[in-house]
């Protein structure tokens, strides 16, 4: 299959990360799913820090 | 260093797999419970002075002093709560837990549960029914009157039918009623079921009059809530031991004074990390809303701690008449919850989740790692004292106090030199 011929297709979307995007898809009729996704940590550095320092060493 | 965490946590799940819950007995409280004293009021959650305790917290403590007889009015009891005369201890300190304000005093009748794997006691009050009670914050005659009924009528009977019945397993217990509908926080229909039809023989075979026997017995009956103040001890004493496993990032205690919410994590001892606790996502009762809520307050997340209750709500589809949502909402609180454990319970298994283990043993890491945050499903309280339970509803702990622990538990590992620069 062509990627050209994905145009021609109904959309059907899997949405990572922010709800918003699904919320609009949804509000025109688009099939989309909702993935449940945050950055590691909620992308919190000084956790990500803490959590790297315990993981790291033997 | 990921070994000796990973060595930690097997250790302090075997503990919890082990744990063996028991029903020996009933003792008045100051008789059993370690270092309680006629000056000394145990409650909910963490540590909490007079002047920071919750409407909630301090109707109880105004009811525990009228019933101890320390004050004659509301207000003189009041006045007594503040004077100083009097010391304040979490349960959680004493080997107890009580449910929402939790508050133990000297002449209350406790259940006693001992965890048979390991010898620890736990210790609970036995629970009052619904409506206008003390744990809810109300301080009222009748409030005074039926604590009075409780430790003059129900609590004899009842420890006299535990002497002729011999122990309950209360692991067993809570295991059939996790196939019953129940997930022994806020349904606990099952389980009391399966605790009178225990215990109904022995009742009737005391010394009691039967006037006593039938009163002890409708009470029983009339109340679906009977049982969690047997799970939620049955949750403690298989949690405590945890407590003392080193390096360990499980979390043993999950607890709330309706001021603050604190965790307590195995590898830093008995160290408390707070956040204020948060307002309650539920239904509520007639009348009430939101405006009347109390923060969150009680020790029964206790059994969320231990993978039950809220982390076990796809077994009890039912609930969510109470404490709002759907069924499928149940299991996707279910579901979310094996993210953040770290085994599948041997003993506690869930119906609607194909039989798998209720997820058991929140690490730290995990709840960091994936921003997601223990379900608790629980009581309402109103925030004024004197009125009592205004509703029902699911809460998380603050992310601060896994935030806190997560750092103090680096710190611990750095002051160790276990951690490389």
């Amino acid at each position: 299959m062509s990627v050209n011929n994905l145009f021609t297709q109904d959309l059907k979307v899997i949405n990572i990360g922010l709800k918003s995007f699904y919320n609009d898809l949804k509000s025109q009729d688009v099939t989309a799913i909702q993935v449940n996704w945050k950055p590691k940590a909620g992308g919190k550095k000084k956790m990500l820090d803490l959590l790297s320092k315990i993981n790291k060493s033997n | 260093m990921q070994n000796i965490i990973d060595n930690a946590n097997k250790k302090a799940l075997e503990i919890i797999q082990n744990g063996q819950p028991t029903l020996i007995g009933l003792g008045v409280a100051e008789e059993v419970i370690p270092g309680l004293a006629k000056d000394l009021f145990l409650h909910a959650g963490p540590p909490v002075s007079w002047e920071r305790m919750s409407g909630p917290l301090r109707g109880a403590v105004i009811a525990g002093i009228m019933y101890e007889g320390l004050a004659s009015t509301p207000e003189e009891a009041a006045e007594y709560g503040a004077s100083g005369k009097l010391r304040f201890d979490p349960c959680h300190h004493h080997d107890a837990v009580g449910p929402m304000a939790g508050v133990v005093t000297s002449r209350m009748p406790v259940w006693i549960v001992e965890n048979k794997a390991y010898g620890n006691r736990a210790y609970c009050t036995l629970n009052e029914g619904l409506g206008k009670v003390l744990r809810m914050g109300a301080y009222g005659p009748e409030v005074i009157k039926h604590l009075q009924w409780m430790e003059t009528v129900l609590y004899p009977v009842l420890k006299e039918t535990i002497e002729i019945h011999g122990p309950i397993d209360l692991k067993i217990m809570i295991a059939q009623a996790l196939q019953m509908g129940d997930e022994v926080h806020n349904r606990n229909k099952a389980a009391t079921s399966l605790l009178i039809r225990e215990l109904a023989p022995s009742i009737v075979k005391t010394s009691f009059s039967d006037e006593e026997k039938i009163a002890v017995l409708e009470f029983l009956n009339s109340n679906d809530h009977t049982f969690l103040n047997l799970s939620m001890p049955a949750a403690k004493a298989t949690m405590e031991p945890v407590g003392k496993v080193k390096y360990s990032t499980i979390v043993y205690t999950m607890a709330r004074n309706g001021t603050d919410f604190g965790i307590r994590v195995a590898a830093l001892g008995n160290r408390w990390f707070t956040a204020p606790a948060e307002i309650i996502d539920g239904l509520y009762f007639p009348g009430f809303s939101m405006d009347d809520a109390n923060p969150d307050i009680g020790d029964s997340c206790i059994t969320e701690t231990l993978g039950i209750g809220g982390f076990s709500m796809a077994t009890a589809p039912a609930i969510v008449q109470f404490v709002g949502g759907t069924p499928k909402d149940a299991v996707r609180y279910t579901t979310s919850m094996y993210e953040i454990t770290t085994e599948e319970s041997q003993a506690y298994k869930l119906p609607p989740m194909n039989f798998r283990g209720a997820p058991t043993g929140i690490d730290i890491r995990k709840v960091i790692e994936t921003q997601v945050l223990p379900v608790i499903n629980t009581g309402i309280a109103h925030k004024e004292p004197g009125i009592g339970q205004v509703g029902a509803g699911i809460v998380h702990p603050p992310m601060a106090c896994f935030e806190q622990a997560l750092e103090a538990y680096v710190t611990l590992l750095e002051d160790e030199g276990l951690l490389e620069e």
